[in-house]
């Protein structure tokens, strides 16, 4: 029956038909729309009103910034080479942008300076967050870069740096050799040599002041972006230490040491940064001799250290605590004291496990810095709110002096959060 | 032990900070510049350019002395101080005089322990108001939306001004002048109160001036100077006696431009001659060199032609002398004679 | 970590005491750091406050609390309880912290709502939704809030319709805008809204509708008692609303209506009556809500992305409805990752709310830490204040904190 059948219909088709394609609906553009925007009635209103939303913010920046001109030398001219069109004046960010970036009193002809600096970062940063893939040298680069900079950016005579990095590399290669005897004697006599180095740099710059020396810089001068850089890097980098050595404090089992550090970081954490800027413009120069006279910079400066390093050391110690007991527990019985311990088991991991925590405080930090424009430091916010807005040429221009502050800081930290995800994905892959 | 040192110590601290009041004018000597406390910016009175140098009223001030002091009208440096920070920083040694528009007040002088030096605008609270509010006298403002510049006297005049009326407000206090202008231009505040001078200056960036005025209502006294630290009368004599020599200078007729040449070739006005430093020995009296009022003069001016090129008439700003003018003119501005 | 071979015990616990056993010993080496620790301390505070002691401007004003007994002298807008400009800086002191508490209050809630609300749409399978979130999350969360404030309360200045608009021309004609449903009305000197006037016994309706409020507790835990005890399940949504509603309606009725609505009104320059949302406070409430509402999304997010999917598929194996599957699997294990970042997230709100000084709202950095800092120039006693108030803010939530998450622990091992 079925031979029959087979032979008399030729119902079984003997080739194959070619693909069709598959219908519209389910293929490229269609089926991914119909998938992630209009799957069920809720999901397409969320979509509409998406859309809407999305509209209504470009319907109203596009023109502004298409139709914005560069042109004119005040908002006089501005308005009226825009005339009706409704666009943006960005020419006060061609005219302002070196004060934006380097604030007023920095002078003209040596802003090439922070300028290297601020590039050279970008080779003194990596060897330090890249450690897992370029060579272990590179990090005597990490290790120049903060005396370049200061060098760059202050100016001065090239060899109070140099004496200031030599104290550092003396101490260093001396703890390296005295620290078989111990760690305390060895931080002691590493800590004399570098004040002995010091000391002895000191006649020498005295005598010699003219060595490679650019022209100096006042701290006040500084303003602008870079004032905002500098204090981010600067504090980030100093209360590493310190948060590391308060975090190592506050699991310590001394009571004056670990009471000490509770008390300093619950302290810092628990008022806002900006009574501690009030303090370092108001109060602390109560607290320090009369006639040392710190810079307003530096005094801010070390309350923001302290600000940060508290913050840090909580990360430190959510790494610490995360860390197995058995790691405590396995140097322990190789018979590694304290500091060893530490040094070599305990905190390599535990900062590897805080990297993220501490990158995000970084950038929180850095965000901050905006704070010290209350206390009239003309940074980025405060040039802004101050000299620029107040300046007969420019009265009334503000949206576009916004967007170029929020443009910078978003650059900014968006890099480094990307960056920072980027490495957690990096450790954790390593982990498994 | 611990104890002991700590009495040491404070003895010897003790010893250093006393010996340090007297000493304002050997630090700025040996520092080479002169740390003066201005504004964050009011345009005429302290603000820097676009080239980022200051200038202004209150700027030539610190110029003057700095040129005095150091013989040259450069060797400043200038500390941008908010209402809040002025006080602290002038007390605690940051800066060696303040030259920003501060009221000379009773408790200031007293309590605070800060020296006034003189006065070098006499100044008085009013209010701007758009044009098409239809307001013509202060007393109309019940009810109104004020606009204040915080941290300086404003706020108190303010309130008692409205309570002696029996009037009510809405003060929307501002930190810095910019800010407030801003708010006043966009209508979030009805009117905007501050020093008369500061808001004809800032009336005078404005796109249509006309659109605003100023109340003709004066309600306060704001003597504005210089001032420095209580303790140290040497400093006040040199920063009272620079403002003096500018004043002087303008009584009579020394000027920048013919400073120069009076000095070279003294004249037969005795006055002229001590203030110049070519008779007599003044300058040595507050420990400067004979020509110290020479070098202020001819670095900025007398205290007309400082007028005249940063608030006056002929300026954006356009103020009028008014109580500023000498007090030959009519006005307030006496200095005590050079003898 | 103790070092279990330990030279210094043994030739210690035999013979007599060395000098040297306080350093090589364990048993003394830590009271040997210790103390040196503490000289330390004691030295570098001692240099410290011998310093001020030793100012000679210091030495002359002295630390003097009593200036917050005399007159302030200025006026503060927002005043929770009544000030003249002639009560004392305490009391100035005292509205600038109910300020500061209004502000982050308000700022949490509202926090919370943009957080939850960008945290879930992110996870959403809808493309633009989730990347409309993302955009938000990331371009508040990498701009400082110092920025966001100040372009808030410029825009609130700018873009709100200017209160001339409402006022009544000299000529008598009719404002260019009415007030919206006659009752509230934005502009930019802020947004008006109606009052509630209470009457005499008007507190009475409001004590009832707190007990109706206990009352609806009391009865869903009644309805769940009896869903778990017996099975049965009791509907909850009808009666919860008449327990809310009717018995203060009644009272309502019954004592004469004692609550009214005071409509704002135009004067002569704004308008007088109703309640009135400052821009100040409107722009310092929205940027710290949409700034920390791109930290708390993530939060969200992550809470949620935390709890594995395990969970759902094993509680619908179960036969849980969906909305069961939410509110009794998922959302207990994402809180307990959520709550305490949300915490600090609110800490950091409080903090930030000091802020307000850049935009003029009267909170406590306002009044102590501005004009009357600036009027006494009592600088070191008004920071001292300052501090101690954040300080025991935050200890207090801190240590409520730490009870929450004890309770909350997984009870493991």
């Amino acid at each position: 029956m079925s031979d029959a059948h087979a032979h008399s219909v030729a119902f079984v088709r003997d080739t194959e038909i070619p693909a069709a394609p598959p219908p519209t609906r389910e293929t490229g553009a269609v089926k991914w729309m119909r998938e992630n925007l209009f799957s069920s009635v809720a999901n397409t209103v969320m979509t509409i009103i998406g859309v809407l939303i999305a509209w209504y913010l470009l319907s109203g920046l596009i023109p502004w910034i298409v139709n914005g001109t560069w042109q004119g030398d005040d908002i006089r001219e501005c308005r009226e080479i825009l005339g009706d069109s409704g666009g943006a004046c960005f020419a006060v960010i061609r005219e302002r942008w070196p004060q934006l970036l380097y604030g007023f009193q920095y002078p003209d002809e040596l802003r090439w300076r922070p300028t290297v600096a601020f590039f050279l970062l970008f080779v003194a940063v990596p060897p330090a967050l890249f450690a897992m893939f370029l060579p272990r040298w590179t990090l005597a680069l990490t290790a120049l870069y903060p005396f370049v900079a200061y060098w760059l950016i202050w100016g001065g005579s090239v060899l109070s740096p140099v004496f200031v990095a030599m104290g550092i590399a003396a101490g260093y290669v001396v703890f390296t050799r005295v620290e078989r005897r111990g760690f305390v004697p060895g931080l002691l006599a590493a800590v004399a040599t570098a004040v002995a180095v010091w000391w002895l740099g000191g006649f020498v710059v005295e005598a010699a002041s003219g060595v490679l020396a650019l022209e100096p810089v006042e701290s006040r001068a500084m303003g602008g972006f870079m004032l905002n850089l500098i204090l981010g890097v600067v504090c980030v980098s100093l209360s590493l230490p310190i948060g590391i050595a308060l975090a190592l404090g506050r699991q310590s089992r001394l009571p004056v040491v670990k009471g000490f550090c509770v008390v300093f970081i619950e302290f810092i954490r628990g008022v806002p940064l900006i009574t501690l800027l009030f303090v370092a413009n108001v109060v602390l120069s109560y607290f320090l001799p009369p006639e040392s006279n710190f810079d307003l910079i530096v005094r801010v400066i070390i309350m923001i250290t302290a600000f940060s390093s508290a913050y840090i050391a909580e990360v430190i110690r959510g790494g610490l605590a995360a860390l197995p007991k058995g790691q405590y527990e396995a140097a322990d019985s190789l018979g590694l004291d304290y500091p060893q311990a530490m040094r070599l088991i305990i905190l390599p991991q535990a900062l590897k496990i805080s990297i993220p925590g501490i990158v995000n405080v970084a950038v929180g930090l850095f965000k901050d810095t905006t704070l010290v424009s209350v206390i009239s430091m003309f940074d980025l916010v405060g040039l802004i709110r101050g000299p620029i807005l107040s300046s007969t040429d420019w009265v009334g221009v503000y949206w576009e002096l916004w967007a170029a502050a929020c443009i910078l800081f978003f650059v900014v930290c968006y890099g480094i959060s990307q960056y920072s995800q980027w490495l957690e994905r990096q450790l954790r892959t390593d982990h498994r | 032990m611990n104890k002991t040192i700590f009495v040491a110590t404070a003895a010897a601290a003790g010893l250093v900070a006393i010996g340090a009041q007297a000493q304002t004018l050997n630090q700025v000597q040996e520092r080479g510049t002169l740390n003066c406390g201005v504004t964050t910016g009011v345009p005429g009175f302290a603000e820097p350019d676009a080239n980022g140098v200051w200038q202004g009223f209150d700027v030539a001030v610190c110029r003057a002395v700095a040129a005095a002091v150091l013989g040259d009208p450069e060797a400043v440096e200038f500390v941008p101080t908010t209402g809040k920070t002025r006080f602290t920083a002038l007390a605690s040694g940051e800066i060696d005089m303040l030259a920003r528009n501060t009221t000379w007040t009773f408790s200031r002088d007293t309590d605070l322990k800060f020296d006034f030096v003189g006065v070098n605008y006499y100044d008085g609270q009013g209010f701007m108001v758009p044009a098409d509010l239809g307001v013509s006298s202060a007393t109309e403002l019940d009810g109104a939306t004020v606009c204040i510049q915080t941290g300086t006297t404003t706020e108190l005049n303010l309130a008692d001004f409205f309570r002696v009326n029996g009037m009510s407000y809405e003060p929307v206090p501002i930190e810095t002048g910019a800010e407030a202008v801003q708010q006043y231009l966009a209508g979030a505040c009805d009117v905007y109160t501050t020093d008369r001078s500061a808001l004809a200056a800032q009336r005078a960036g404005f796109e249509n001036p006309d659109d605003s005025v100023i109340l003709p209502e004066v309600v306060s006294k704001e003597p504005l100077g210089p001032l420095v630290r209580h303790g140290d009368s040497e400093w006040a004599d040199i920063v009272r006696w620079t403002l003096n020599a500018m004043i002087t200078a303008e009584e009579l007729g020394v000027t920048q431009d013919n400073v120069e040449d009076m000095a070279a070739s003294p004249g037969d006005n005795p006055e002229i001659n001590r203030l110049l430093g070519t008779e007599g020995e003044l300058g040595a009296m507050i420990g400067l060199d004979a020509d110290w009022a020479k070098n202020a003069i001819a670095a900025v001016g007398n205290y007309g032609e400082v007028f005249d090129t940063n608030i006056g008439e002929s300026t954006a700003i356009g103020l009028a002398r008014g109580l500023n003018a000498q007090y030959t003119d009519g006005g307030l501005i006496y200095s005590p004679p050079f003898r | 970590m103790a070092i279990t071979e330990d030279p210094g015990r043994r030739s210690g616990s035999g013979g007599a005491f060395q000098l040297s056993q306080l350093i090589n010993d364990t048993r003394y080496r830590s009271y040997t750091f210790q103390f040196i620790a503490l000289v330390l301390l004691f030295l570098g505070f001692g240099w410290l406050i011998n310093n001020a002691i030793n100012n000679p401007v210091l030495a002359q004003v002295g630390i003097d609390f009593g200036f917050l007994q005399t007159p302030a002298g200025y006026d503060i807008n927002q005043q929770p309880i009544p000030y003249d400009s002639q009560d004392t800086h305490l009391r100035a002191t005292v509205i600038g912290a109910i300020n500061t508490l209004i502000v982050a209050f308000l700022a949490c809630i509202t926090a919370t709502v943009f957080g939850v609300f960008a945290g879930v749409l992110r996870l959403s399978n809808n493309w633009i939704v989730s990347k409309l979130m993302s955009i938000y999350v990331e371009i508040f969360r990498n701009i400082p809030v110092l920025i966001w404030i100040i372009i808030i309360f410029t825009v609130a200045a700018n873009t709100f319709p200017p209160i001339s608009e409402f006022r009544i021309p000299r000529d008598g004609s009719d404002p260019d805008r009415g007030l919206l449903f006659g009752m509230m009305a934005a502009t930019n000197q802020g947004v008006f809204v109606p009052r509630l006037v209470f009457a005499e016994q008007g507190w009475l309706v409001a004590i009832v509708l707190l007990a109706s409020v206990a009352g609806v507790f009391a009865f869903r835990a009644w309805a769940r008692n009896q869903l778990y005890a017996h099975g049965r399940e009791v509907g909850t949504l009808l009666p919860t609303l008449a327990i809310l509603i009717l018995p203060a309606v009644i009272a309502y009725f019954a004592l004469g209506r004692p609550i009214g609505v005071e409509n704002p009104e135009m004067g002569r320059f704004r308008f007088e009556g109703g309640f009135t949302l400052r821009p100040s406070l409107i722009a310092l409430w929205f940027a710290l809500s949409i700034y920390t509402g791109a930290f708390i999304a993530e939060n969200v997010r992550a809470g949620i992305l935390a709890v594995s999917r395990g969970q759902t598929e094993a509680a619908a194996a179960l036969g849980l409805r969906p909305r069961r599957v939410m509110s009794l699997v998922v959302l207990p294990q994402a809180l307990r990752v959520i709550i305490p970042p949300l915490i600090s997230q609110y800490l950091n709100i409080t903090k930030n709310t000091s802020l307000a000084i850049a935009v003029g709202y009267m909170d406590l950095t306002g009044t102590l830490g501005g004009i009357t800092l600036n009027q006494t120039g009592r600088a070191l006693e008004c920071i001292l204040l300052l501090m101690l108030f954040y300080l025991t803010f935050s200890l207090a939530i801190s240590a409520v904190m730490n009870v929450y998450n004890n309770a909350v622990r997984l009870k493991e091992r």
